[in-house]
């Protein structure tokens, strides 16, 4: 049962707010997800392989060449917070 | 002897192997040798996390991970996936790290350790493959920083994160596990060990029986040790005041040689595992056969070989099986000189000034020791000049032949005359006696003997006054 406290706790870990009007009616949608993931639950699955990937594929691997990195101007150009070659963040504890 | 272990201290630790010696990170082509680079240059938009931009797995470090897994004796998995572990924090681009959860690439291997009473099994939990996330640097100090860089170079570097079980029983057995697991790992020849951050420690402790504390933060073996030993002193005497140990994550102040606690609100440990949908799963038991085939000859196997192989001491055998350059240049020297005299001197002098000068074995030359021994075993020169020679090599350069010329290290003619008076006397005990007796003519045969040995390079009269001397001393 998703409560609205879940959904703060959800929003808080995904870091995107979420006000008190918006968490009643994410709670409702999220627990009839939940409800839909419990008929699933109810399917007998004895025998069956897990599924991780929709694609039945396997080994999909690269060779260990080394390819161009892209330029470090090319790299910083998305934000004005930079010094010395580095990406700036706020002071981290 | 037994060790009874008397705080109940049971120690597991998780060790991140970063193997460096790939030439490329583990999802994309972005070259592994940063170290000496610009911030920010090894970077494309995988590595950094760019919408749209897609991970394809580097096949060697699938095959560097198998590697691991067979040396460290864990059984590998059929087959296995990729997982996204979900967490903010700036070091991780994408918002969530790639590694591997319910079905790690190794599990339940062993490391045998030199534990405190006798060999000691130390169980693997698993070995398991992820992605390093990029290093943030603190500007300024700690307390007054201004902000934090954020270097992405290291993002996505190959990490074999190694899980032992809780069976160490004391800060020391933990430091040899690390010795060990460092030794195996530098066979492998998968990593540069010396390269910064190449191997990092996380260390669970706990005492009594109680709760586990989980130690990071920890930058050496050394740190290791200390880290642990603080911590267990910190748990005893917190129990000893009534206090409650409680599960929690504890920070290593290297500088203080004190652990603190982390205060971690709970929220972070809510990963919210999930299969990676960028990456398929991954069938490797077939490759298992093959990957055997390039294990080399391992630490414990070849210190057996070496017992019985070349007949030196348990002891030798160990010393120099440690570290696989040290191994290749015992058995190249011992291809020269009687074998157990290259393990004296490699095992016992030669490591000891290395250790000393903080350098290692690629300092020193085996054409140069092989010398060195020659000259000691033809008693050319004395064991302390070829120590005196192994110094000098190693402060000032030069080679063997030069130093003992330069130095006036050849045995002086005086030497070799004592020696070889010294033998005659022990061989001829009837003469020696007879002399005594008061028949002098047996002691021509002595001085006979003495010039004999020194192929007449000693002065006669010299010689019998030698004799003489040392028959009445």
């Amino acid at each position: 049962m998703i409560t609205k406290e879940k959904v703060e706790h959800i929003g808080w870990l995904a870091r995107i707010e979420i006000d008190e009007k918006e968490s009643d009616a994410y709670a409702e949608k999220l627990n009839s997800v939940l409800d839909y993931f419990g008929q699933l639950d109810e399917v007998d699955t004895d025998g069956v392989e897990p599924t991780y990937h929709v694609m039945d594929v396997v080994n999909v691997f690269r060779k260990d060449e080394v390819r161009e990195s892209l330029p470090q101007e090319e790299v910083l150009a998305n934000t004005e917070h930079r010094q010395e070659g580095n990406f700036k963040a706020p002071r981290i504890m | 002897m037994v060790y009874d272990n008397p705080d109940g201290v049971r120690i597991g630790l998780e060790v991140h192997v970063q193997l460096n010696k790939l030439n490329t990170k583990l999802f994309c082509g972005c070259s592994t040798d940063y170290h000496d680079d610009e911030p920010n240059t090894h970077v494309c938009p995988v590595c950094l996390g760019l919408p749209g931009s897609l991970p394809v797995i580097n096949e060697k470090a699938v095959d560097f991970a198998m590697k691991i897994g067979l040396a460290l004796n864990c059984e590998i998995v059929g087959q296995t996936q990729f997982h996204r572990k979900n967490y903010y924090y700036p070091d991780l681009p994408k918002g969530f790290q790639t590694t591997q959860y319910d079905y790690p690439i190794a599990s339940r291997g062993k490391v045998i350790i030199e534990g405190e009473d006798g060999e000691r099994v130390i169980g693997v939990t698993r070995a398991h493959m992820e992605e390093d996330p990029g290093r943030l640097q603190h500007i300024g100090s700690i307390e007054k920083s201004k902000g934090t860089f954020i270097n992405y170079n290291r993002s996505g570097m190959t990490l074999i994160e190694i899980v032992s079980d809780p069976d160490m029983r004391s800060p020391k057995e933990a430091r040899r596990y690390l010795d060990k697991l460092r030794s195996i790992l530098d066979y492998l020849d998968v990593f540069n060990g010396d390269l910064e951050g190449a191997m990092r420690v996380d260390a669970n402790v706990s005492v009594f029986g109680g709760d586990r504390v989980e130690v990071k933060n920890i930058s050496s073996f050394k740190g290791a040790e200390r880290a642990l030993l603080y911590e267990i002193m910190r748990q005893k005497n917190h129990i000893r005041r009534g206090g409650k140990i409680v599960l929690e994550t504890r920070h290593f102040d290297e500088a203080r040689g004190v652990t603190i606690s982390m205060r971690t609100k709970e929220e972070e440990h809510d990963y919210r595992y999930f299969p990676e949908p960028d990456l398929v799963p991954m069938r490797v038991a077939d490759k298992v056969p093959d990957i055997l085939k390039t294990l080399p000859e391992l630490p414990d196997a070849k210190r057996e070989r070496f017992n019985s192989q070349y007949g030196i001491a348990d002891m030798h055998a160990r010393a120099l099986t440690i570290q696989i350059k040290v191994a290749n240049f015992y058995e190249e020297v011992a291809a020269e000189v009687d074998p157990k005299d290259a393990a004296v001197w490699v095992a016992d002098i030669l490591k000891g000034e290395l250790n000393y000068r903080d350098t290692d074995v690629d300092a020193f030359k085996v054409d140069d020791i092989v010398e060195i021994i020659s000259l000691v075993k033809q008693d050319k020169i004395t064991e302390q000049s070829g120590v005196q020679i192994i110094r000098t090599i190693l402060d000032e350069g030069g080679k063997p032949q030069d130093i003992v010329v330069s130095k006036g290290l050849l045995k002086v003619e005086d030497d070799i005359v004592a020696k070889a008076v010294e033998e005659a006397i022990t061989e001829s005990p009837e003469a020696v006696a007879d002399y005594l007796a008061g028949k002098e003519k047996s002691l021509n045969f002595i001085v006979g003997k003495v010039m004999q040995k020194t192929k007449g390079r000693a002065d006669a009269r010299e010689a019998r006054e030698k004799v003489l001397a040392m028959i009445n001393k």
